[in-house]
Parts: C-alpha cells; structure tokens; sequence
C-alpha cells in the first residue's frame, strides 16, 4: 500500500505537472504570496473574521475582484455596490475562456474545477504554449493547481500575521504579477496583427482608465480586434501609424 | 452577515463568468480564422491588464520605479531570457530604483 501512493502520485504529476512550467511559476508564487498575505491583512484590518477572508480566496480565487468588494463594503459603500466592482472586474475572464476554454474541458470533473481555476496566469500561461494542447494543458494544470493552493495559504498567513509583511511593495515584488504577464504574451505578438491589436488595445485600456471604473478598460482593450478585420495591408499599417 | 452574502454573490457570479467563455466555446464551430482572433482576445486583454497595473494605482500616474522594472523584464523576456531571470530583473530594477528615491 505504501509503495502504491508515490507511484500513483508520480503517474498523476505525470500526466499534470510540467517541470519547466513548476520552474516558470516560482517566480509567480512569489509575487502572488504577496498580494495573498496582503489580502488577508487588509481583511483582518478591516475587521472581517478570518475564516471569511479565507473563504473568499476558496471560492472566489480572483484578487482583484476580492481587494475592491472587501474594500467597498468595509467602507460602507454597501452589498451591491461591492459585489458589483467585483463582477466587473472579473468580466475580463470571458475572453480568457473563449481563448483557453477548450484547454480544460474534457471531464466534467475537469471542467468544474478547471472553471474555477481560470485567472489571468493560467490563461496566459495555456495561451504562451500555442497549439501544443498537451503542453497547454500541463501548463494550465500546473499553475492553476500550484497558485490555488499558494493563494489560500497566503490569505490564510495574512488574516494573521500580516503585520510582519504587508508591503506588496518591497523587493520590487509588485513587479512579479504584471512582467510575468508580458513575458507570457511576447510569443504570440511576434504576429504582426496580434502586436497591432494589442498596442491598439492597451492604448485605448490606458486612455478610458482615467475615467472608467477598474474592469471596463481592460475589456474596452478588445477594441484593438479591429485590426485581426480582414482588410488590407496598407490600411492596417496606417491605422498601426496614428496609434503609435 | 453582508460580508458574507457578498462572498457568495461574488463567487457565484465570477464562476458565472468565469463558465461563460468556455461554454459559448464549446458550442460554437470555429474557423481557424476565429480561432486565431479570439486568442489575440485574449492577448489583448492580458497585455492591457499588464500594462494598466504596471502604469496606474487607483486610476493616475504610479511612478517610474515599477514601470521601468517591467520594462526591463519585458527586453529579458523578447530576448528569450528565462521567465526566472525576467522576473528576477524586473523585481531587482524596481526595488533598486525605489531604493535610491525614484517612486
């Protein structure tokens, strides 16, 4: 019986784990242990019990949705008003599933979970494997596990400890999240019209973002598509010129 | 007691969500022509998100210290660096920078 465990364990991380990508996500646990203790700092601070700073990280598993419905209802703006913020921050992971939906959807089992574990990384992470569905598919396993597993931890140290580091800010750890992001999409810009739609995009995100609540932007980014629009070359690159 | 309805509400709706693409994806034949733009989607929304979080805190200037060290991750990784080095480059840059007063 003993033996039998490690052997069915090895079979499954097998079938799961991709070493490179375990190697790749190290620097991303590091980064997202940060802002988990942060989070549940800030709750514990805000005097939400433990147990619920907890529970939000195991059933939502979306911090930044997380920080602004936590931090609108501590403030008073009220239930709706905070649950609203959340939703519109999370709207962003409609295009993560049309793009990497297929990644995860075998088993019923594998959907409900693999739902759940659908965040910015995994997406970026299945999408830096381009069509290598098998490597997709490890990649999205192995980060989705190892970051569900990190970030409930890491609220669960913060609720209590998070006096000791709360600064997502030290060791330039802030940087972890967004780079690592980059790093993962730069593959698939080395196609001309993804680059165009993209620069497009995150031009428009960074105009609309001084007036718009946090969510919409990144959504209203999608703009940049028009672009991918079957046209021609010559007018494709003029419109590349007057977004430069 | 509201903390709690929000919670619920909130996980509930994000899986909504989060359930939403994948489904519409599954029901849907995509050309390869489709297929390739609802990746650039995707693409689109992460390298906004990136640059949003790396650019703004709460909707105005953050300051150059984090701004540079993403950039200077971002050159490792376009010269196929490791994802360790970028990260590490860019976490090094920004504390640096802070380090010696650059916000």
């Amino acid at each position: 019986m003993r033996h039998l465990i490690p052997d069915r364990l090895g079979s499954l991380a097998a079938r799961f784990v991709d070493r490179g990508v375990l190697r790749d996500s190290a620097a991303l646990i590091a980064g997202l242990f940060i802002v988990g203790v942060s989070f549940g700092a800030v709750a514990t601070a805000e005097g939400v019990p433990w147990w619920q700073a907890a529970a939000m990280s195991l059933f939502v598993f979306a911090g930044a949705s997380q920080f602004a419905t936590l931090g609108i209802l501590a403030g008073g703006g009220g239930l709706l008003a905070g649950v609203a913020a959340g939703l519109i921050l999370n709207l962003r992971h409609v295009p993560y599933g049309l793009a990497v939906g297929d990644v995860y959807w075998t088993s019923l089992r594998a959907k409900l979970i693999g739902t759940h574990l659908l965040v910015d990384h995994t997406a970026a992470f299945a999408l830096a494997a381009g069509s290598d569905r098998t490597r997709a598919r490890k990649a999205f396993w192995t980060v989705g596990i190892v970051l569900f597993l990190m970030w409930n931890a890491a609220t669960v140290i913060g609720a209590f400890a998070g006096q000791l580091i709360t600064d997502p800010k030290a060791f330039g750890l802030d940087a972890t999240l967004p780079v690592i992001l980059l790093a993962l999409v730069l593959p698939s810009m080395r196609d001309a019209r993804t680059l165009l739609a993209a620069l497009l995009g995150t031009a428009v995100a960074l105009a609309t973002s001084l007036y718009l609540p946090a969510g919409i932007p990144v959504l209203l980014a999608l703009i940049g598509l028009v672009v991918m629009w079957r046209g021609t070359g010559r007018n494709r690159t003029e419109r590349a010129e007057a977004t430069a | 007691m509201t903390m709690l309805a929000a919670i619920l509400a909130l996980a509930a709706g994000t899986y909504l969500i989060r359930l939403s693409g994948a489904v519409l994806r599954d029901r849907i034949t995509l050309s390869p022509r489709a297929e390739a733009v609802i990746r650039a989607g995707a693409v689109v929304v992460l390298l906004a998100l990136a640059a949003t979080s790396t650019l703004l805190v709460d909707g105005a200037w953050g300051g150059w210290a984090l701004p540079a060290g993403v950039l200077v991750g971002g050159v490792l990784a376009w010269r196929k660096a490791p994802l360790a080095i970028v990260v590490i480059a860019a976490a090094a840059t920004t504390a640096v920078l802070r380090l010696i007063g650059v916000a």
